[in-house]
């Protein structure tokens, strides 16, 4: 149907997983599946439980259980084909687009089963928004990128509440003061920074409960990644927002709580600071120290 | 490696470097020899058909002092309209040139100077008399269409020194002609007939219109059935089918349909649409849907190759805002494929303008004299009114034969053009 099997995190690239799949074998801690820390909390916006991801018979994610708290800012890292982008595509059904992959356990949004037969996946990414890796507005103008939600939902019943929606999901995204006079130019046609921001600016438009982030600033350079840093800080007042990240700074700048997979498995959960001052598993200590990854 | 070692690796190197630029340089020449000679060919073939088609464009008139006695014209002077369309045109033209050359006497050479005048003058020249009956009486000079061989002449296309049983022309016409053109007498205009009439037997009188206007029946019919059907069909096979084995099965029939030789969806629709659901042979409509089955394939093709090349991201966009997938598809995917699409399928359509073996296994090699006003009526298209000409031995026609070719290719170019320019267009977007 299309390409999409290869986007799924590299976790389709089986070499190198069965080589790492041996060094892991060598630590004791993994032969039990219990994740270290504490997954579950209190006011669950999101929760996923004894989660498990094929593809095909490939196995991705291995009896996940995760909480993602109301207003808090997640973060997810690991390693290279660990499963967090899998995981994080789970959360709003991205990956049903994949026909190879399957998803068993329970996932809820406010306490609805998202894979429940009577869950509409255009209704639940209207609920669970997702800002990608690479920044990827639509070939048109910036003005038509962040309305385009509202307007296939009819959020908006007029031009004027329509100008609002924009005006205010650019505010939010702290892109309107740079675009404001070319609203009509192509979205394409901005820096990268301000592609991500302008796609920040795309899913807060239908007003989300939750926001997926995969990756968001792996393309930009440490400025506009700063931008999309401090976005994110002001947003969480807001929205719920879960991100996958490669850079454990940013992690660490960014998030309340961490949550570090490895080769599918959630290892070790917890408030971001103690996971970054004193991880109890080995991995997560190997991992954040930069001995692998 | 020791240094001795790495001395011979460099050495070795830089002997082998002078083969390898030297290959490349010879890969080079090839090439531009390739290219060369295709244009040379090219140059040719247009040099060939431009010369040989541009007299087409012209056509030669002369000047006749007629007579348009009431007598003459075998009407009384204040004849009705009917009257007037059975009057004696020819036999005022013919009375009017041996006026003009008063030694021509003999029968025969009577008859050798009446045919230096078209048989369509008499027609030209009842409809003047008929818009206008106040000539009737007067005398008065009117450019009168010369006949093709006579044309040929003027236009310099005869020479005297083929020998006189050879050519169709004789000399005796060949002097008058000389003496018309020293009392500047016979005049070249912009063919304009070309363009308004339908086929003749004569080819001073013979134009492309008919053949105009089957080819924009014919091209209408394949596009309103071949670029939807096309398109969705790619829409779809790409979007929504499965992969499975059917779908498997069905993209390589359609790769091999592409490949079927034209004439086999002549026999196709000779078989199908005409021997049995009994559709009216030579008909625009039937040439439509047996061209829209040979170009469906391609625009199926290309249109598949156009959406694959839409990045994932623009789905995921557009699905991570919460777009069904009709709305992503028709919202984003199609927008942004849509240069691709249009592009195969005028190029599809252009091929389609271009054929003729399946419109002649369907009966779209007919003589057609008339206009077609609709996709039912009897009509022939550009390439096949070329391949008439082409066959016809007047000399005429030769000319006709390039003439028509340069609308064809005209159109060609024009529609090549507009496949760039709405690629262009639309990428700008």
């Amino acid at each position: 149907m299309n390409s999409m099997t290869v986007t799924a995190d590299g976790v389709i690239s089986s070499p190198a997983t069965a080589r790492a799949d041996l060094d892991i074998r060598e630590h004791e801690h993994v032969s039990h599946y219990q994740t270290i820390g504490e997954p579950f909390v209190d006011n669950a916006k999101m929760s996923a439980r004894n989660v498990n991801v094929f593809y095909d018979d490939k196995q991705a994610i291995f009896d996940v259980s995760l909480d993602i708290g109301g207003n808090e800012v997640i973060a997810m890292i690991g390693p290279s084909g660990c499963g967090k982008s899998t995981f994080l595509r789970v959360l709003n059904r991205m990956n049903d687009i994949i026909p190879i992959c399957r998803v068993q356990g329970d996932i809820s949004l406010d306490g609805d089963n998202i894979y429940g037969s009577d869950q509409d996946t255009v209704l639940l990414r209207a609920r669970v928004g997702m800002v990608f890796q690479k920044p990827n507005p639509f070939p048109k103008s910036i003005y038509e990128n962040v309305a385009y939600g509202p307007r296939i939902h009819g959020l908006a019943h007029s031009k004027a509440e329509m100008d609002e929606i924009v005006e205010t999901s650019l505010r939010r995204a702290s892109l309107f003061d740079e675009v404001k006079d070319q609203l009509d130019k192509p979205g394409t046609g901005l820096s990268g920074g301000q592609q991500q921001r302008l796609c920040i600016a795309r899913a807060i438009a239908v007003s989300p409960e939750v926001i997926l982030m995969d990756e968001p600033c792996s393309a930009l350079d440490p400025i506009a990644t700063a931008r999309i840093e401090e976005l994110i800080d002001e947003l969480k007042a807001n929205y719920t927002i879960a991100i996958v990240t490669h850079s454990m700074q940013q992690a660490a700048r960014v998030s309340e709580r961490t949550a570090y997979f490895h080769l599918g498995k959630l290892i070790e959960v917890g408030d971001t600071k103690e996971i970054f001052t004193m991880p109890k598993h080995e991995l997560t200590e190997n991992y954040i120290t930069g001995r692998f990854g | 490696m020791s240094s001795a070692n790495s001395y011979k690796n460099t050495a070795a190197i830089k002997a082998s470097l002078k083969k390898r630029y030297a290959r490349e340089r010879r890969f080079q020449w090839y090439g531009r020899i390739a290219v060369m000679t295709g244009f040379v060919f090219l140059f040719i073939l247009l040099a060939d058909i431009v010369g040989k088609g541009l007299p087409a464009f012209t056509q030669q008139y002369i000047k006749v002092t007629l007579d348009l006695d009431a007598d003459r014209l075998g009407v009384a002077p204040d004849a009705s309209e009917a009257e007037l369309l059975r009057a004696d045109y020819l036999g005022v033209i013919r009375s009017s040139l041996r006026d003009m050359f008063p030694e021509v006497t003999d029968r025969k050479e009577k008859r050798q100077l009446y045919r230096l005048i078209s048989i369509g003058a008499e027609y030209d020249l009842r409809d003047a008399v008929v818009d206008d009956p106040g000539l009737i009486g007067q005398k008065f000079d009117k450019w009168l269409l010369a006949h093709a061989e006579a044309a040929s002449y003027l236009k310099g296309q005869v020479s005297r020194d083929l020998p006189e049983g050879d050519r169709k022309l004789k000399n005796t016409q060949m002097d008058w002609l000389d003496s018309l053109r020293d009392r500047d007498r016979t005049e070249g205009r912009f063919n304009t007939l070309f363009f308004t009439e339908g086929d003749s037997r004569e080819p001073e009188l013979a134009g492309i219109k008919a053949a105009l206007y089957g080819s924009f029946f014919t091209l209408l019919v394949t596009f309103l059935l071949a670029f939807p059907v096309g398109v969705f069909a790619a829409v779809y096979l790409e979007e929504f089918a499965p992969r499975n084995r059917l779908t498997d099965l069905i993209e390589i029939n359609i790769n091999n349909l592409a490949a079927v030789p034209s004439i086999v969806f002549g026999l196709l629709g000779l078989a199908v649409f005409i021997n049995f659901f009994e559709l009216p042979r030579s008909a625009p409509l039937v040439g439509g849907v047996v061209l829209s089955l040979m170009t469906l394939p391609t625009i199926i093709i290309t249109s598949r190759a156009a959406i694959q090349a839409v990045p994932p991201s623009i789905r995921e966009a557009a699905l991570g805002v919460g777009a069904s997938k009709l709305q992503t598809v028709f919202h984003h995917v199609l927008p942004v494929s849509m240069p691709g699409i249009l592009t195969g399928s005028i190029i599809g359509m252009a091929q389609a303008l271009g054929e003729s073996a399946p419109l002649l296994m369907i009966g779209m090699v007919a003589f057609i004299m008339d206009v077609p006003g609709g996709v039912t009526d009897p009509a022939t298209v550009l390439p096949v009114q070329v391949f008439l000409w082409a066959d016809s031995p007047e000399r005429g026609f030769t000319e006709k034969t390039s003439g028509a070719i340069m609308v064809l290719m005209g159109f060609l170019i024009v529609m090549n053009a507009l496949a760039i320019y709405l690629r262009r267009r639309f990428e700008l977007k």
